[in-house]
């Protein structure tokens, strides 16, 4: 898992979690794999990114020396710091370890550098169950007119 | 518009990947085959650029046919996801056997995944979505639905064309069509595709078998 898509990654799907994000990452082994460099996609990706959550998650794996804290603007010109981003964002990879939700503490197994976020069975059945009232409420009882 | 690779050497290099080793039913796996992915990637950048530089998605990977022909046709990033974990085992292997190393894999469920971070996120979404047949009623059309849902730009889906040229002959417009409508998009076939199955197969006992399949682009109306 390169940190890229951890950045996107939530647990929110669980029962009862608001925002389940970020994902606390736990890593046993790290690699780090070449990939080819585009500047001008570097440039593009980083409004989209959360920055302090990126900037967390690399320090939290030993990998945000020479990483800005927050990103300004002038930085897009510097290719030394497109060459960092583009590193720690792609080239940087969990292979193995797990990812914990911030608020339930329930942990996300990543088996050869592959996350697993889905539910189990018992998860889901909760999850479906909670879906199923909360659309009764908005089309049976949300509609109806509220008598004083 | 050019491609970094020529059609040829991507359909050879998809064709020596590795396909699901045991099928299921349940999720419809069936393969993009080497030809259809590679013509169908190769008209994507070629004609849109869609590929190219570009942070793609590949929704419902599989052994990762779609991904990987991204990548060489020079994508900047590929997240790819499945729900099945043995088709990402092979995956991996894929990625290894090709050297791409831009493409990251995440086990989810793709129509799930409403809850990540992501809408909107994509330059570009690629999929060949379960045909959602029987018992996954309507599975392609979701799938569609949350492809639009991730992507900034454009969404390129491989269908079953049948169903399509039965709505001809019955002078209505197909189902994707009128979901297009109905979701406030735009959309069109930009390539239709023949598969002749008996070409690779020598040893089929059948007669030859055509599989048509019809490439859809989605979009957001600007």
């Amino acid at each position: 898992m390169k940190l890229i898509t951890h950045n996107m990654l939530t647990s929110k799907c669980l029962k009862g979690v608001v925002t389940g994000y970020p994902l606390a990452i736990s890593a046993t082994n790290i690699k780090v794999t070449e990939v080819d460099f585009n500047p001008d996609f570097i440039v593009r990706i980083i409004p989209k990114i959360d920055w302090e959550v990126f900037w967390k998650a690399a320090d939290s794996i030993g990998h945000s020396d020479g990483l800005p804290q927050t990103v300004e603007s002038k930085l897009h010109d510097n290719n030394d710091f497109l060459k960092k981003v583009h590193r720690v964002l792609l080239e940087v990879e969990i292979d193995e370890g797990h990812l914990t939700c911030p608020e339930s503490g329930r942990q996300f197994p990543i088996t050869k550098g592959i996350p697993n976020m889905l539910l189990t069975e018992a998860e889901n059945k909760f999850a479906m169950l909670l879906k199923s009232a909360n659309d009764l409420y908005h089309e049976v009882f949300a509609p109806m007119p509220r008598q004083i | 518009m050019s491609a970094v690779m020529k059609l040829k050497v991507i359909e050879g290099h998809l064709g020596s990947l590795s396909g699901f080793s045991k099928p299921k039913i349940n999720y419809e796996q069936y393969e993009t085959p080497a030809h259809i992915a590679a013509i169908a990637l190769y008209t994507i950048q070629t004609q849109f650029e869609s590929l190219e530089n570009k942070l793609v998605l590949d929704a419902g990977c599989g052994p990762g046919m779609l991904s990987v022909g991204a990548s060489l046709l020079g994508a900047a990033a590929v997240i790819a996801v499945d729900i099945d974990y043995e088709a990402l085992q092979i995956l991996n292997q894929n990625i290894e056997e090709t050297e791409t190393t831009n493409i990251d894999a995440i086990q989810c469920d793709f129509l799930d995944s409403e809850m990540y971070r992501w809408n909107n996120c994509f330059d570009t979404v690629v999929m060949n979505p379960p045909f959602g047949t029987k018992n996954n009623a309507g599975m392609d059309m979701k799938f569609l639905k949350m492809g639009l849902n991730l992507s900034s730009d454009c969404v390129y889906s491989l269908h079953k064309s049948s169903t399509r040229y039965i709505s001809v002959l019955l002078l209505h417009r197909s189902h994707i069509e009128k979901k297009v409508r109905e979701w406030g998009v735009k959309g069109e076939v930009i390539a239709e595709l023949r598969y002749n199955l008996e070409s690779s197969y020598k040893f089929h006992k059948h007669k030859s078998k055509d599989i048509a399949v019809d490439l859809w682009r989605l979009f957001h109306p600007s």
